[in-house]
């Protein structure tokens, strides 16, 4: 059985394609078959993130409109087995994206027996971002702890409860994760940035993880690599265990506690 | 807390502002997205014709309202009664 995966936010920039990037890939590390699709039309970049962008032939929309199969416009990734790109288009226009074209392309995975479909959701609440979510199974819902972000992150939990396929006919609803990025302990525990027990008293969804604020991630994606191939990095190690937990393991959260400073930081001030 | 730190003062604590805020505009805003809000009407009115079995009350006795406290939902019932009490 494949399951469809969603990562959405409502707000741009809070890191739903480097958390796409590296569920795929961390999930594909783990011996199952993915895709990870960009549904993002006219601004792709999850091909950027996965270093695939000279690779790209066909995508999403292609398929849709019948002008490439979709073993032509998957992209097969170079560094882990089992893991495949599906871009979006940079041309067409946004309509282009039906509910029955995705339907297709999702059944047309399912067919071809993969166990996992990441759908990475562009920003906002418009026609994208409500097609990449509504044939979900589970939903990681990423937010910055920050006001606009959280805002529009319940917003989104608001329509993944209403307005999917699931919702729609009355099935088990989606599973929601709460996914938190760029976290600081160091600005929390000084009261300038909501703690994750704040965030998860607003929003009132399971965790699944919490990534820290790191260089790792800029580095990445300049690069060209999913984060979480960078085993050294916190956030690598963090996304990581989110992978591990989303396959429904216990982890304990990591990187929440503010590192014990040297003399000299503490008397200068960090 | 450096020594800089500690001679610039205590700074506030925004981030309990941030939830606050957030907690306020949060509630309001599930409350006027909910799906959920459409089954208000008939529930009043299915309620005014069960009580009006036993009681004769006013076709506005019921209010039925629906809020959000924390992550628990709360709906509040009011039925005003008649003074003279049940018709028997």
């Amino acid at each position: 059985m494949s399951k469809v995966l969603v990562v959405t936010s409502g707000k741009g920039g809070v890191g739903k394609t480097t958390t796409s990037a590296s569920i795929a890939t961390g999930l594909a590390q783990r011996g199952f078959k993915v895709a990870v699709i960009d549904f993002d039309v006219g601004l792709r970049n999850l091909d950027l993130i996965m270093g695939v962008e000279r690779r790209v032939v066909y995508d999403l929309v292609n398929v849709v409109q019948g002008e490439a199969n979709l073993s032509q416009a998957l992209i097969k990734d170079k560094r882990i087995e089992n893991l495949y790109v599906l871009a979006a288009s940079q041309t067409k226009d946004k309509d282009a994206l039906t509910e029955e074209g995705v339907k297709k392309v999702l059944d047309s995975l399912k067919d071809d027996n993969f166990d996992y479909v990441v759908c990475d959701s562009p920003a906002g609440i418009e026609k994208g971002a409500q097609l990449a979510m509504y044939f979900a199974d589970e939903a990681v819902v990423v937010s910055n702890p920050e006001v606009s972000s959280v805002r529009d992150a319940d917003r989104m939990l608001g329509l993944l409860a209403s307005k999917s396929y699931r919702a729609v006919n009355n099935q088990t609803p989606i599973k929601q994760h709460l996914l938190v990025t760029r976290y600081s302990p160091q600005r929390a525990e000084h009261g300038e940035m909501m703690s994750i027990e704040d965030m998860l008293e607003i929003l009132a969804v399971p965790l699944v993880g919490v990534i820290p604020e790191s260089s790792a991630v800029l580095n990445a994606s300049n690069a060209g690599q999913p984060v979480i191939l960078d085993k050294e990095s916190d956030a690598g190690q963090a996304y990581s265990d989110t992978v591990d937990r989303l396959l429904g393991q216990d982890k304990p959260l990591r990187f929440l506690t503010v590192e014990k400073k040297g003399f000299f930081s503490r008397l200068f001030g960090g | 807390m450096g020594l800089l730190n500690f001679f610039r003062g205590k700074k506030e604590n925004t981030a309990k502002l941030a939830k606050e805020r957030l907690q306020i505009i949060i509630a309001h805003e599930r409350a006027q997205n909910r799906p959920s809000h459409e089954f208000l009407p008939k529930l009043e009115k299915e309620l005014l014709e069960v009580i009006r079995r036993y009681v004769q009350i006013n076709d506005d006795a019921v209010k039925v309202k629906l809020d959000r406290d924390g992550d628990v939902d709360v709906l509040e019932l009011n039925i005003v009664l008649p003074e003279q009490g049940a018709k028997e």
